[in-house]
């Protein structure tokens, strides 16, 4: 199978660009990211169509000269999965602005208390202060 | 009407109710959990039916038999739907027992029981799909769902969460598309049974890189270290429920797409290196993480990438006896993962929070709870005789077979891995369970005292013991599932996938 290369190009461009955005912090860029990157996979089946030709209706093209059906039938799958995913990225970044009055995804605030910790004293508070819970010594005394 | 599309179209009709239902909130409740019991009954027909006669397979529409679309449901399916339908019920009847409140904060009833089903739905339609754009599909339609459940109620913590989870889940989908593609292009078909077929005969350079293009989409589904990054950053602040759904389901349906990509389209090409390298990293890395926790349900999220680890090793020793422990393996775990997450929601509820420095004494307030974290902590653990040992011994007498340096790296590995979860539920046993109450002046006084608000509702104790049996259960009748497991391995490394699915075809 021979590929159009202006076709392959395009998508790897889309591609290129959708994940480079898709690496940002603010959710209408990664939106963005979402439709190039969503265009780009979806020319890529164009791609794996092979060459192309008439439109695939029996009794009016003759199946020679038929394109391969199939691939447009996945495309249109995925792009109407595309829709719902940019909606659903559209409504994340909508209800994050009424939040914060911004749309950047902030750090995991337990993540950083761990890692706080763990920089601190090079151990969990977990690990020392257990008592006996009769007398209320420490077991680990320092 | 075929059995085989029952578990797909029952819970979609029962979202379509649900949604019509979405103002008679006891209507809504009994239309799913009629609906997820008929599905429990239709998967339990379908363990029985593929166990006597074989694979099953549904084509639909009346096109020529390779063309449109199929449904396969072989052993192994089939024992995936009939436990994740006995989870969905658990946690189903789990989120009656939450307050009106609680209820609107978390899981408010138009959308969760909607929602909830779609996700089921989901889940057995990528169990049974027979071609890799419906199993594209049926992720998909997972996915969506778990969205919803992530980030419902819309706090600022659980937008936070979910952006993570939908930014590395939409890339992977597109990662899962282009995947598609590129096998579209090599072989003409995305169907699993032409693929069986197509696949080895194409150059290694090309079947290889299709193989690790559809590992590293199923990797990050399943959380395989190094690509399991997102999943304690986003599970731990889900609804009580919805996490132990997420948890116990949606990663076991990674592991279910890479062993069936493993067996049947890949079996000339095992990569048993890559694979247990990968397995005990994840393992390691992982029960690593949930050490360093103080918080419990983050705890849980990281010993629950780390037994991702054992699954991983089996289907990288690639012998059938591995295969056959893995499978019981993953039944074992889908199940006492989502009882202790189940269990913290308990925790949460009695306790006040989930941080282990904040709360302790709870054996004192509630023996039952103490129990009911007990036995499904030691089960994960694997102390014997409960199911997490069964599995665990069957994956190291599979690895101590296989032989050879890697091999027993690994089984250490897994022996270590195994210590280390004791360790990290021991020391929530003690934080959390022993000592006294936070807000008892002595031990004493609280004693045997009735405290109001410290009672649990119903439905979450009973939901919880459910499930709790139904984990005993696979120690009580491990011989038989076991079996069934094996004979489950033996189909998936036998040809009569391919055979079935394409019976009397010329190709």
């Amino acid at each position: 199978m021979s590929g159009n290369l202006t076709l392959i190009l395009v998508a790897g461009v889309l591609v290129a660009a959708g994940v480079y955005l898709m690496t940002e912090r603010s959710l209408s860029r990664i939106l963005m990211g979402v439709l190039v990157l969503g265009n780009g996979v979806n020319v890529l089946f164009l791609v794996a169509a092979g060459p192309a030709g008439r439109a695939p209706i029996i009794g009016l093209t003759a199946p020679a000269a038929m394109t391969d059906p199939m691939p447009q039938a996945l495309v249109l799958t995925a792009i109407v999965i595309g829709l719902a995913a940019a909606a659903f990225v559209m409504a994340m970044a909508f209800r994050s602005f009424q939040l914060n009055n911004h749309d950047e995804v902030p750090d995991d605030i337990e993540d950083a208390r761990i890692r706080a910790l763990a920089e601190q004293e090079g151990a969990s508070v977990s690990f020392e202060e257990i008592r006996f819970s009769d007398t209320g010594e420490d077991v680990v005394s320092e | 009407m075929s059995l085989l599309a029952l578990p797909v179209l029952l819970p979609i009709f029962g979202a379509v109710v649900s949604l019509v239902l979405g103002q008679r909130p006891v209507l809504q409740r009994l239309n799913s959990v009629i609906i997820v019991t008929a599905m429990i009954a239709v998967a339990g027909m379908l363990v029985a039916l593929t166990d006597r006669a074989g694979l099953q397979v549904l084509w639909f529409g009346a096109w020529p038999v390779p063309l449109g679309i199929n449904l396969v449901v072989d052993r192994l399916s089939a024992l995936m739907l009939l436990i994740s339908a006995v989870v969905e019920l658990a946690v189903l009847v789990y989120s009656f027992g939450q307050d009106i409140d609680e209820r609107r904060r978390e899981t408010p009833l138009v959308i969760f029981f909607p929602a909830f089903l779609i996700l089921t739905a989901g889940v057995s339609y990528a169990f049974t799909a027979g071609d890799l754009f419906n199993l594209f599909v049926g992720f998909e339609v997972l996915l969506f769902s778990s969205y919803v459940l992530l980030t419902m109620g819309g706090t600022g913590e659980r937008i936070r969460a979910g952006s993570s989870y939908v930014v590395v889940n939409l890339l992977t989908s597109s990662l899962f598309l282009v995947a598609l593609a590129m096998i579209y292009a090599a072989t003409g078909t995305v169907n699993l049974a032409l693929l069986a077929e197509r696949l080895p005969a194409l150059p290694p350079s090309l079947g290889g890189s299709i193989q690790f293009l559809l590992l590293a989409v199923f990797g990050t589904k399943a959380a395989v270290f190094p690509l399991s990054a997102w999943l304690p950053d986003s599970y731990p602040t889900a609804p009580g429920p919805v996490t132990a759904v997420f948890a116990g389901l949606l990663t076991k349906v990674g592991v279910y797409s890479i062993i069936r990509t493993q067996t049947l389209l890949f079996p000339h090409r095992p990569l048993h290196e890559l694979l247990l390298v990968l397995a005990l990293l994840t393992m390691v890395v992982g029960i690593m993480g949930a050490i360093a926790q103080s918080e419990i349900k983050r705890m849980l999220s990281f010993t629950l990438v780390s037994h991702i680890g054992y699954m991983i090793m089996g289907v990288g020793l690639a012998t059938g006896d591995s295969l056959a422990a893995t499978v019981y393996y993953t039944a074992h775990h889908i199940l006492v993962q989502t009882a202790l997450f189940l269990v913290v929601g308990l925790i949460a509820r009695l306790g006040g929070s989930t941080l282990i420095d904040q709360v302790s004494g709870l054996a004192v307030v509630s023996p039952t709870l103490g129990a009911l974290y007990l036995v499904p902590a030691m089960n994960l653990s694997g102390i014997p005789p409960l199911s997490g040992f069964l599995g665990k011994v069957g994956l190291l007498q599979a690895s101590a077979e296989v032989g050879g340096g890697l091999a027993w790296l690994l089984l250490g590995g897994a022996v270590l891995t195994s210590l280390l979860t004791l360790y990290a539920m021991a020391k929530v046993w003690n934080r959390v369970f022993w000592g006294c109450p936070a807000d008892a002046e002595t031990c004493s006084l609280i004693a045997g005292q009735d405290k109001p608000g410290s009672r649990i509702p119903q439905p979450m104790v009973w939901a919880t013991l459910g499930l709790l049996a139904v984990s005993l259960l696979l120690t009580f009748a491990a011989g038989w599932l076991y079996d069934y497991a094996g004979r489950a391995a033996a189909e998936l490394y036998s040809s009569s996938y391919v055979d079935r699915v394409l019976d009397g075809v010329i190709r």
